[in-house]
């Protein structure tokens, strides 16, 4: 299958023979071509990546020829409807704006599962992570990949308590990169701590055989704590312990990205605070990545605010680096993740990105001296200082065992608020044993003791030939289950949608096919909880089902507030019973102009009859509107209520190329008894052979304008680069026939 | 444990480190928290670890879960959930899988512990801390 952009997505297809379906890489991928000078259009960018064969620009593109020059940072986009099969469309568009790390976010309740999970069940806040979700999705991206010519990352977690064989199942199925920190366990999962970090070490050595990148888990700490800008010394000791403790499990620095977030966000001064911890933190892990987070803490109802401090966000990344520039939906303040908020996430660090390309080589941060240096060397003694009482205390299990971490204080302050675990307590508590003197594990890529010496030296060098090669070696040996729910599966979810993947009919949607969900924004002359209610109302008057206040924001106590609201809206309807007129075709702004310049073009215009409606035609002549002039078009405007013989008589004087007659006023059909006139006084003077006439009007139907012998007829909401285009076409057929 | 903030008192023994020195002690502190953790690891298992063997060994999540349960039981998680399957296979003739597969329903496992001199094992990590 070869995907093309006016095609559909074959989610029918993906799903199928996926039993003999073998991923065609492992391991990470960085964007390609970083550092390189590179044009677009008629700019020169100093950060890009590789141009993709097939994207989305930015909608403000149309601009500048519509390039969409993409950012040196690998994007992220954090998918999980809970749907796997509606998850892939949202991926395709995702990477068709600029997205190439796909993020899927695990249900609720799979990190306290001992054990994997299989089939296709529906999710809660993310998707159950199984072998056949994982293969349909990689299976979707490789195609997609191709489509959009860049490769795709995929990416899920390796945490909980059946860390080391999701570490396998993601080696044997390609996934390309992983969030595994055994701290997160054990700070917000409550798991136990021994069986993390000695699960962490095994699941760890496997990722690095696969070469798959790592993210630790230290921001959520940020998101934790009372007030996120007080951890920073605490986050850079978690960053420490999971990145030195994966480099000694075997994994490479250049694997291991840092998971960092600015702490802070508006109205906090938060540039202020958020660049001293950015820097110290990458001067410390100078030899490791950073996977830029954005702010989550901070995070409201408001879309708008969202995006603003995911801006300022992208602005840390730019002052300092990231690899990986992790994006948030900004709606995720107030629902589920949508789709568009997906495409929108990538979108603004596109947009950012490209906005502020090179900046740094016009301004440099003042690191040496003043509030900068004195902040950057004050937070890394504080993390010094946290890990040096740690010690004292007896390591790492004594320390959260006295609730060292997470504590709303700034180290060395303390607050006695931290999260406290005990080192026999918590989820899978009792479960880790002592490997005998011969202990032995006959698989490639396994962490610690490994007793293969007692059999042989061939076994030493190559644990898994003991078994004829292991699943790494021959991904023949995996075994696939399909399904082990009959009515919890995605067969059973297609069937429910079949007929809107294959007849004419369609929903709105936001989250899964078909789920009709619609947004509405609406302002309400009255005070917010009158407005709430008087909202929802509006929304059941209009038909829509389901309906709720999703944000609402004060415009003033008393005069008002906005209000947007959720709804569905569940009727199916059948585009091929809507009289859907085709796009106007138009020419490109450069083959226009190239024309004009090449074979000058003049046209007389004017409103007739007795009409001083003139708004329109001026729309569609000014330079200043986008109008016809825009293309170097000779306009002569000959003002309102023109007589048609003057209309004609400056065409022959000028030796015009068309003539343009605007008409609003219809009474009677009056506007077309003028366009038939207008051509018969040509005809009569000898021109009509080698004229175009053009007649436009909100009135004015296209098809009797031709009837009355005019050459085009232009109705409401016409574009002046419509008319252009009609203009250069009309005459290449007159110049043709001559 | 609540506590001032005695940043500047605390920090009396950093002030003179140069910002190399001040680097390098943070990540000798962070080797030193860290080498107890991997040695840990090092020579520690648990069922998740042991069913991670079986899987690349070319069983299923099901499968490797009824083995891990067996081997639990026998108290022979310390050998190895995959060593185990591997002596049986190589001691009765059977393929990996079948040997495997025979564990999971609970059979061979006089096989399986004549293979070893069994000792009790159970978990023990903070047991011996204390």
């Amino acid at each position: 299958m070869e995907l093309h952009p006016d095609n559909k997505l074959d989610i029918e297809y993906i799903f199928s023979d996926l039993e003999h379906y073998r991923p065609r890489r492992r391991g990470w991928t960085w964007r390609q071509g970083r550092g390189k000078k590179r044009k677009a259009g008629s700019f020169e960018y100093l950060e890009t990546s590789e141009a993709l064969k097939n994207s989305t620009p930015l909608p403000a593109a149309h601009y500048f020829g519509n390039i969409d020059p993409q950012p040196g940072p690998v994007i992220t986009t954090e998918i999980a409807s809970g749907r796997i099969e509606d998850d892939i469309r949202r991926m395709r568009m995702a990477a068709w704006h600029g997205a190439d790390h796909l993020m899927v976010i695990r249900t609720a309740g799979q990190s306290h599962m001992d054990g994997l999970i299989e089939g296709t069940p529906q999710g809660v806040g993310g998707v159950p992570i199984t072998r056949k979700q994982i293969r349909a999705q990689r299976k979707a991206l490789d195609y997609i990949e191709d489509e959009v010519g860049r490769p795709l990352n995929y990416h899920s977690y390796v945490s909980g308590v059946a860390g080391p064989e999701i570490a396998v199942l993601f080696a044997e199925e390609g996934v390309n990169g992983a969030h595994q920190d055994p701290q997160y366990n054990v700070l917000y999962r409550n798991v136990n701590m021994v069986r993390s970090f000695v699960d962490a070490a095994a699941a760890k050595r496997i990722m690095a055989w696969a070469e798959m990148a790592q993210i630790d888990g230290a921001h959520n700490a940020n998101a934790t704590a009372r007030e996120a800008w007080k951890v920073m010394p605490e986050l850079m000791v978690q960053h420490a312990i999971n990145s030195l403790f994966s480099v000694k499990a075997g994994m490479k620095k250049e694997n291991i990205c840092l998971s960092t977030v600015p702490p802070t966000a508006p109205p906090a001064p938060a540039i202020r605070m958020d660049l001293p911890y950015a820097v110290a933190l990458r001067e410390l892990f100078h030899e490791y990545r950073m996977r830029a987070q954005q702010n989550t803490k901070y995070m409201t109802s408001s879309a708008r605010e969202a995006t603003v401090t995911h801006t300022l966000n992208l602005l840390i990344s730019e002052l300092t680096s990231a690899d990986i520039q992790s994006t948030i939906t900004p709606d995720e303040g107030r629902n589920v993740p949508w789709l568009i908020y997906n495409v929108e996430g990538s979108d603004t660090a596109k947009q950012a990105f490209s906005g502020m390309d090179g900046m740094m080589e016009m301004i440099s941060l003042r690191r040496q001296e003043g509030p900068l240096a004195e902040k950057v060397r004050e937070l890394k003694e504080r993390a010094v200082l946290f890990m040096e009482e740690m010690i004292e205390n007896g390591g790492y299990f004594k320390a959260v065992e006295e609730g060292f971490f997470v504590d709303s204080g700034l180290y060395p302050e303390r607050n006695g608020d931290g999260i406290a675990r005990k080192i026999d307590g918590g989820v899978s508590a009792d479960s880790v044993y002592e490997r005998d003197e011969d202990y032995m594990a006959p698989v490639t890529a396994h962490f610690g003791y490994n007793n293969l010496a007692q059999y042989g030296a061939a076994a030493e060098k190559d644990p898994s030939s003991l078994i004829g090669g292991c699943t790494f070696e021959k991904p023949e040996k995996i075994i696939f289950i399909d399904e082990l729910d009959e009515e919890d599966n995605v067969r059973i979810r297609l069937r429910e949608t079949e007929e809107l993947r294959h007849s004419t009919g369609i929903k709105p949607e936001m989250e899964w096919q078909g789920d009709g969900t619609v947004l509405l924004t609406l302002f309400l002359p009255v005070e917010k909880r009158t407005a709430q209610v008087t909202a929802i109302e509006i929304g059941r008057r209009m038909g829509l089902e389901e309906v709720e206040v999703i944000h609402t924001e004060i415009m003033h106590p008393a005069e008002g507030t906005r209000v947007e609201l959720k709804g569905k809206f569940n009727q199916v309807i059948d585009t091929a019973l809507l009289d859907i007129p085709p796009e106007p075709e138009v020419l490109s702004e450069e083959e226009l102009r190239e024309e004009i310049k090449e074979q000058p073009m003049k046209v007389v215009a004017g409103t007739v009859g007795k009409d001083e409606h003139s708004v329109g035609l001026r729309e569609i002549l000014d330079i200043k509107h986008g109008g016809i002039e825009t293309y170097g078009i000779e306009c002569h405007y000959l003002g309102t209520s023109v007589p048609l013989e003057k209309l004609v008589d400056a065409a022959i004087e000028l030796d015009a190329d068309a003539i343009l007659a605007s008409t609003i006023i219809s009474h009677y059909d009056v506007h077309y008894r003028h366009m038939k006139q207008l051509h018969e006084l040509c005809v009569e003077k000898g021109i009509r052979d080698r004229i175009v006439l053009v007649a436009g009007g909100t009135q004015v139907s296209p098809e009797i304008a031709r009837k009355q012998g005019v050459d085009r007829g232009f109705g409401r909401g016409t574009k002046g680069i419509e008319v252009a285009t009609f203009l250069v076409k009309r005459r290449r057929e007159i110049k043709g026939q001559a | 444990m609540e506590r001032e903030d005695d940043f500047t008192v605390r920090r009396k023994h950093l002030a003179d480190l140069s910002e190399a020195q001040l680097e390098d002690r943070f990540w000798q502190l962070a080797g030193e928290l860290v080498d107890p953790l991997i040695q840990l690891a090092q020579t520690h298992t648990s069922p998740s670890i042991e069913r991670s063997v079986l899987l690349r060994m070319g069983f299923s999540s099901l499968e490797a879960k009824a083995v891990v349960l067996q081997v639990l039981d026998h108290g022979l998680l310390a050998k190895g959930a995959g060593h185990i399957v591997y002596k049986v296979s190589v001691e009765t003739g059977l393929s990996i899988r079948e040997a495997g597969l025979k564990l999971a329903e609970g059979a061979l496992w006089d096989t399986a512990e004549s293979c070893f001199s069994k000792k009790p094992t159970g978990p023990d990590y903070h047991k011996k801390q204390e």
